[in-house]
């Protein structure tokens, strides 16, 4: 496993928005630091899980790597091609190997075009299948999907939550992209459909071999779908393991908490379980806290934490922290 | 134990253009003073109907009260008229609503909003209502409560606006707190903070608490009592030790068994799926309604709808699959 061939190398990438104050004259008087200094390797036909609360970059963290925005700093490489550095063509040529699967079903699809139009678009931007076989490329797209094919000619309003993600999930696959960012996909969706979906994305991944980024926040899911899990705070990640690893041996102490506070379907266990409550809510990113970001929610903080920035180190095989608190190997 | 409320043979239909909409078919349940009562249902399952019909909140036209009483201390608010009803709403009966973002008024102060409740009901004065909404936020953990007094609803993060609504429900001292997925759009720090303030809110002040849900491991955490609805009928209702150990309803079952389990890994195990789509209410089904869904559908199924039948003590499900069978299963 560790000599597998990465697919997407991160590196030291970061993304601030900035804050612009005056009506005529702006002046810039600071930033929303949402990615600050992000590394991590997705490796080819894995899953790499990237969980946090809301508010910690996630989202922007998915959505820099596929240079959505453009980064503040940093180097994305794609396949040993590095993103940040390409324009117009060269990165258009690029973007049809990586796609996104969206949050909300409902607002990802245009109201006013037809099923068919929305999944064949990839195909139209990419100049993919040009001549008459669209068509035929959208009725494979359906049904691989498992959705009918007749389904072309209609509008999105008429399909539910989960039909709208296969949809979706259809017009990502249109390009015969290596890599899916899947933001949160299951999470506007019913229980009894979320397993569809998830069973969907997996069957697919076999298939194609597909690589994919899967943002959540459900760590049940997350646990279920994931080969390896990255653990984001405030901007930054605090820690990544191989799922079982993390999930059975947490070391930060933000990642024991958010694994704590996980109820389970079962009355028992959930009840008897020691929960770590953190206090409060995340801070702003405009102002994050000096030294360790987690320093005033953590409960086994040490003054060393509140000044200097922990080091991100290899704590055991394969696990990789941020924290003081944790050793080396 | 005396109920504090008890819904009987409920039914609630909603008259539009598209057809009548059964939301709730006959529904019965009830929940006892320092107890709690879970309803686990998927959209659209008449879970939030029922409750807004305790309330009433049902829009009337298009939606009606077609049968049944609901007694609230052995009294039947359906024979209330507005007057009365205004008296109980939020002072005897309180309820939190699933997104504080767009259940609080923004022109208003979350000072204002939770004393104006009390001035309202208790008839105190402004300042008493005051320090009493003070000592509120500094219930449910809000820092710094007399300067958050005077803010507005947008300067207030999404828990900490949940938690003002709680304060809220809470200020009149009700006997029964209705809420209505609170949780749903928090994350799981968050979600376990709420979770464990109920708890205890509920056991000191020996209030009796309903908690919608589709979440069934926040259900398996809190509730005394599950009740599991599908398409406007209950299908099941168990003391939830016995719900999670011997699920009987196919639907529970499926349900339960689709979702990923954070407790343990299961490799690469696929999720157990439910085929097909919750029904719409406009259909009304001879049969049960879960049947079209169903693994064990038998002729009699689609023919009769089963009624709500004793199993064993504190455990009820509607089902014609034979339970000797499933006992054996």
């Amino acid at each position: 496993m560790n000599n597998r061939r990465t697919l997407v190398e991160v590196r030291r990438l970061k993304k601030y928005f900035p804050i612009q104050q005056g009506i005529i004259i702006q002046r810039e008087v600071g930033a929303v630091k949402a990615v600050d200094d992000v590394s991590l390797e997705i490796h080819f036909g894995e899953t790499l899980g990237l969980v946090g609360e809301s508010g910690c970059g996630k989202t922007t963290t998915g959505r820099t790597i596929l240079q959505l925005y453009p980064p503040t700093s940093g180097q994305v490489l794609f396949d040993g091609m590095d993103l940040t550095k390409m324009k117009g063509t060269d990165l258009r040529k690029l973007r049809k190997r990586m796609q996104m699967i969206f949050q909300d079903p409902y607002a990802s699809l245009n109201p006013r075009w037809t099923i068919s139009r929305i999944i064949a678009e990839p195909l139209v931007v990419h100049r993919i299948n040009q001549g008459g076989k669209k068509s035929e490329k959208v009725e494979e797209l359906l049904e691989l999907v498992h959705l009918n094919s007749t389904y072309m000619n209609r509008y999105p309003h008429e399909f539910s939550g989960g039909q709208r993600q296969r949809i979706g999930i259809a017009r990502a696959l249109a390009s015969e992209p290596e890599f899916i960012i899947c933001d949160e996909p299951i999470s506007a969706l019913d229980v009894s459909i979320q397993a569809q979906i998830v069973n969907l994305l997996e069957d697919l991944q076999d298939r194609f071999g597909l690589t994919y980024l899967f943002i959540a926040h459900d760590l049940s899911m997350v646990r279920h779908i994931c080969s390896r899990v990255a653990v984001m705070y405030l901007g930054k990640i605090v820690e990544m393991a191989k799922r079982d690893e993390l999930y059975d041996h947490p070391l930060h102490p933000y990642s024991q908490a958010l694994l704590s506070a996980v109820p389970l379907p079962n009355p028992r266990a959930t009840r008897s379980r020691k929960r770590i409550i953190l206090s409060g809510d995340v801070p702003s990113p405009i102002n994050p806290p000096p030294g360790c970001r987690f320093h005033p929610r953590c409960p086994i903080a040490v003054p060393q934490c509140k000044q200097e920035i922990p080091e991100w180190h290899e704590a055991a095989p394969q696990h990789w922290v941020a924290c003081h608190r944790v050793s080396r190997v | 134990m005396e109920p504090i409320l008890e819904l009987q043979n409920l039914e609630v239909k909603f008259y539009t253009l598209d057809g009548v909409v059964h939301a709730v078919n006959g529904v019965s349940y009830y929940v006892e003073a320092g107890k709690t009562l879970g309803i686990v249902g998927e959209s659209g399952c008449g879970k939030s109907v029922s409750v807004l019909s305790v309330m009433g909140l049902i829009p009337d036209p298009p939606g009606k009260i077609t049968r049944g009483k609901i007694l609230f201390q052995g009294k039947n608010l359906l024979e209330y008229d507005d007057a009365q009803m205004e008296s109980i709403r939020g002072a005897e009966i309180g309820m939190v609503f699933q997104d504080p973002m767009t259940s609080l008024n923004p022109v208003l102060t979350i000072g204002k909003q939770i004393s104006e409740a009390m001035v309202v009901h208790k008839g105190v004065s402004q300042e008493e209502a005051r320090q009493r909404a003070i000592e509120f936020l500094v219930m449910v953990g809000i820092p710094n409560p007399v300067e958050r007094f005077n803010d507005y609803p947008h300067q207030f993060s999404g828990g900490m606006r949940q938690r003002a609504m709680i304060a809220m429900a809470l200020s009149c001292s009700p006997d029964i707190l209705i809420a209505d997925e609170p949780t749903t759009s928090l994350d799981v720090t968050i979600q376990a903070q709420i979770i464990d303030l109920t708890k205890s809110l509920r056991d000191q002040l020996n209030m009796a608490v309903i908690w919608i849900t589709h979440d069934l491991a926040v259900i398996a955490d809190l509730a005394d009592t599950v009740v599991v609805m599908y398409a406007g009928y209950i299908v099941e209702e168990a003391d939830v030790y016995r719900l999670y150990e011997n699920p009987l309803h196919p639907y529970t079952v499926s349900l339960l068994k689709s979702l990923p389990r954070m407790d343990s890994s299961r490799g690469n195990e696929r999720l157990a799926t439910i085929p097909g789509f919750p029904p719409t209410g406009t259909i009304v089904f001879p049969g049960c309604p879960f049947a079209p869904r169903c693994r064990y559908t038998m002729e009699r199924c689609t023919m009769e709808n089963p009624q709500l039948e004793y199993f064993e003590a504190d455990h009820k499900v509607a089902c014609w699959f034979d339970l000797e069978n499933r006992r054996a299963r």
